[in-house]
């Protein structure tokens, strides 16, 4: 039978309420303080008190936490099951306890309490459904009944233009993770008593870590109903049931039987921090070398088709860059043109620390293909140079003011083997002509670079071609004078 | 040895190494290496990163996890942070630590991926109901996402405040060199925090005051922070202030095209400068009113990717000067010669 004693989860004073301390805030007649007992109850009974965490919601039970002598955050109005996970995912032990309203649960907070179930997160939410908005004085809520009068539907629900009262243990129930869902009423005494084992079952089910349970309880509200607490009772068994049939959804999780699906998760362990640093760092073993000073800032756009390495030549480059002791940006061209269009990347390497990373007026313009070139030779700094890819492109020079190396990189790189390292070939002849990077510099870095280890050989054949390809083929000076860059 | 990595990805570096053990994401470009880095590096580390349903539920999560005492984070774009804004209000109000990057993108709306500085007035005023601030720190460059984050949780847990980490769209998805600091900082005790034991059994999160009295004295108590964050943290770079006229004031990726800007200015003998705030909330308004009342600065130039949000600061800092706005919009972002010649255009205008 329903105790007396006031259980310990429950504060002997109600400090918090100020002048009102012995006494409930809740309405004469409210399910609240019913619920509030259960719950008291089976915290006291499982002996967790010290470990429970309670969130309360928005709405009428925003001051559970006048009551309750446990852990207590009080949530955003419907965002409870997401706080409850954030405190599920650093506590492990802690018993989390989910308390929601219609309005909560069923409306605001519909998108949090479907994946906080569909994640099987191990709390226990209790749902408590009085199909009227309470704090705010009786508005409609997503459970009210159709023809139900409220503030905000004085002639009555209508299915039309407000849709039809939701079954939040029908949605719950159809979700494969949930482990025990159940529709309790608090009608008469028969069926506060099967609430309260419904309670005490999903509490245990978390304290057992057995999986997200979800217990709605059908509840008067006597004032905003307008009825008397007796006549709201009979109203909730005549009108509220028949709406959403009391009833066990899915209890799998008793001993014995199957879940569906846990929250079987391993705690998460910090590893140590010396552990942490190497990790982080580990990705650095290509030895460096100390330059000879006096490299003039390299602003270097690298342009082509998205998939020809426009963005991973860049990388090279940058890496090249570091290896060699220099400063480096690289901006890709990024986001949805990079799908089937044009790449390009700017790649900005200095022995000084870099402003702007933008490149618009290069020294060096690496063009993959045609329309790389035709738009972006122009934009070449005077007495600047262009590393172009005369497979691709069937036109020559168009200025007289800048140097260029057409060379047939497609065809170099398909007759060594990989058609894909065209890249890799034009990047070798800028290297061969601009000084920057290091020949060696860069076979020593491409081996780190690639993904593909298998690749290595035929991308440094690559380099030694365009090398040779270089030495053979000299590029020639400017034809007219260059002028002066602004 | 510094490794070559994006500003995103070194957002998650510093993270780790600031004792981070929590992440909350939702994708957004231009963001996401952010949530993928994080989604790699977290598990493996022994830390957790959980992908939400949304923006709102990721900033409840750190609502929860915060609460419970961790270290924890998330990274978004505008659209997502606009979403954040209910949740960001209560974690003010309930004084929870947290670390939020806004990888800004152009707005409003959906807008684009491009680069903007328009999130400002909504991360450094708050960004949702009530008397609040954030931290507001302000990266230039991929070493900073590292520093600046590592560097965040502390001053989360010294203050009790969110801080945010205000990027950008180039800042973010630039690759630079980046030295990861070796010395890993951890959560100090949290005494307040939830943490489901019976000596934290008494505590309570919540940002309800009842009475009149009670919230008055919350946020003035909060009002109080705010101000001993101007004390303490207020953050800021000079390049070439002791003897600049024309002072340029930029953050994040307008301030190294600025620099840039200056570096020529110089070579042509203008006497030009550079004040670059590193925080924008707090703000160096202090420094900034020194500068023009006691150095021989006689023109502001304010350049940002928004239309004029953090001039408006500025020119508080200093009413005896007319601040002239250099601003760009809808992604676009200037060249360093596109920046001198709207500074010559708008000094012509006087």
């Amino acid at each position: 039978m329903i105790k007396h004693k006031k259980p310990d989860a429950f504060y002997d004073t109600f400090e918090r309420k100020g002048a009102g301390q012995q006494t409930t805030h809740y309405c004469p007649g409210c399910g609240h303080g019913t619920v509030h007992k259960m719950i008291a109850e089976a915290i006291d009974e499982f002996g967790v008190r010290d470990r429970t965490i309670f969130c309360s919601p928005v709405g009428c039970s925003v001051f559970a936490y006048y009551y309750f002598d446990t852990g207590n955050i009080q949530c955003a109005h419907g965002r409870a099951p997401a706080v409850a996970t954030g405190m599920r995912r650093v506590h492990d032990d802690a018993v989390i306890i989910s308390y929601q309203g219609d309005g909560d649960l069923a409306g605001i907070g519909t998108a949090e309490i479907i994946h906080a179930a569909n994640r099987g997160e191990n709390i226990t939410v209790f749902f408590v459904n009085n199909a009227i908005y309470g704090m705010t004085g009786g508005q409609m809520a997503p459970t009210t009944l159709i023809g139900q009068h409220t503030l905000t539907t004085p002639t009555g629900r209508s299915a039309a233009i407000d849709g039809n009262p939701i079954g939040m243990c029908e949605l719950i129930s159809a979700l494969s993770a949930p482990v025990y869902v159940e529709r309790v009423s608090l009608g008469d005494g028969n069926r506060v008593l099967k609430a309260r084992r419904a309670v005490r079952k999903a509490l245990k089910n978390q304290i057992d870590g057995v999986g997200f349970s979800f217990v709605e309880i059908l509840s008067p509200c006597p004032i905003n109903w307008k009825l008397t607490p007796m006549d709201a009772r009979k109203w909730l068994i005549e009108n509220l049931e028949p709406a959403f049939p009391v009833k066990s959804f899915r209890d799998t999780g008793t001993p014995g039987a199957v879940a569906t699906a846990r929250a079987t998760r391993e705690p998460s362990r910090p590893i140590p921090d010396d552990e942490l640093v190497k990790l982080l760092g580990s990705q650095s073993e290509i030895e460096t070398i100390d330059r000879v000073t006096g490299l003039p800032e390299q602003r270097v756009k690298i342009a082509g088709f998205g998939g020809q390495g426009v963005l991973s030549a860049g990388i090279l480059l940058a890496n090249c860059a570091i290896s060699e002791g220099l400063h480096a940006t690289w901006l890709p061209s990024y986001g949805p043109e990079m799908r089937g269009g044009t790449a390009n990347a700017s790649v900005i390497v200095s022995e000084e620390s870099i402003g702007s990373p933008l490149v618009d007026e290069p020294t060096t313009l690496i063009a993959l293909n045609g329309p790389s070139i035709d738009a972006f030779e122009g934009s070449v700094v005077p007495g600047g140079l262009i590393v172009a890819n005369s497979s691709l492109i069937d036109r020559g020079p168009a200025r007289g003011d800048i140097r260029y190396c057409m060379i047939p990189a497609s065809k170099i790189a398909q007759d060594i083997g990989f058609q894909g390292a065209a890249n890799v070939v034009l990047l070798a002849a800028y290297a061969a002509i601009a000084g920057f990077p290091a020949i060696d510099i860069l076979r020593r870095v491409i081996p780190h670079a690639l993904k593909k280890k298998d690749l290595v050989d035929l991308n440094l054949q690559m380099v030694d071609a365009a090398v040779a390809f270089v030495a053979e083929h000299p590029v020639a000076a400017p034809s007219t004078a260059p002028q002066p860059i602004r | 040895m510094k490794q070559l990595m994006k500003g995103n990805e070194a957002v998650v570096h510093g993270a780790l190494v600031g004792g981070a053990t929590h992440f909350f994401g939702y994708p957004i470009t231009p963001a996401s290496e952010i949530a993928h880095a994080a989604a790699d590096f977290f598990p493996r580390t022994g830390r957790h990163f959980l992908q939400a349903e949304s923006e709102v539920a990721a900033i409840n999560m750190i609502y929860g996890a915060a609460g419970a005492g961790a270290r924890t984070m998330t990274a978004s774009s505008g659209p997502g942070v606009s979403l954040m804004a209910e949740g960001l209000s209560y974690i003010a109000g309930a004084e929870l630590p947290c670390v939020i990057v806004d990888v800004q993108r152009a707005g409003p709306g959906l807008g684009n991926i491009w680069p903007e500085q328009s999130d400002y007035n909504m991360v450094v005023k708050g960004g949702g109901h009530g008397n609040y601030h954030n931290a507001v720190y302000a990266p230039n460059s991929a070493q900073e996402m590292c520093d600046m984050t590592a560097r965040a949780f502390d001053i989360a847990d010294r203050y009790r405040v969110t801080v945010f980490i205000l990027s950008d769209a180039y800042i973010g998805q630039m690759m630079e060199p980046v030295e990861i600091p070796d010395s890993v900082h951890h959560a100090p005790t949290k005494p307040w925090a939830l943490g489901a034991t019976p000596e934290t059994r008494d505590n309570l999160i919540t940002s309800i005051h009842m009475s009149t009295a009670d919230q008055a004295a919350h946020n003035w108590k909060l009002k109080a922070k705010y101000d001993q964050m101007e004390a303490e943290i207020t953050d800021w770079e000079e390049v070439f202030t002791d003897d600049a006229e024309t002072l340029f004031v930029a953050f994040g990726i307008t301030a190294r095209i600025c620099l840039t800007a200056v570096q020529r200015l110089r070579a042509r003998g203008v006497r030009a400068g550079l004040l670059r705030p590193r925080t924008l909330f707090p703000f160096p308004r202090t420094r900034i009113a020194e500068l023009v009342e006691q150095g021989p600065v006689r023109e502001i130039a304010v350049v940002e990717l928004n239309d004029g949000m953090m001039a408006d600061d500025v020119q508080l800092a200093a009413p005896s000067l007319r601040v002239h706005r250099l601003n760009w919009l809808g992604g676009q972002v200037p060249t360093a010669e596109q920046v001198l010649d709207m500074a010559a255009q708008k000094a012509g205008q006087r």
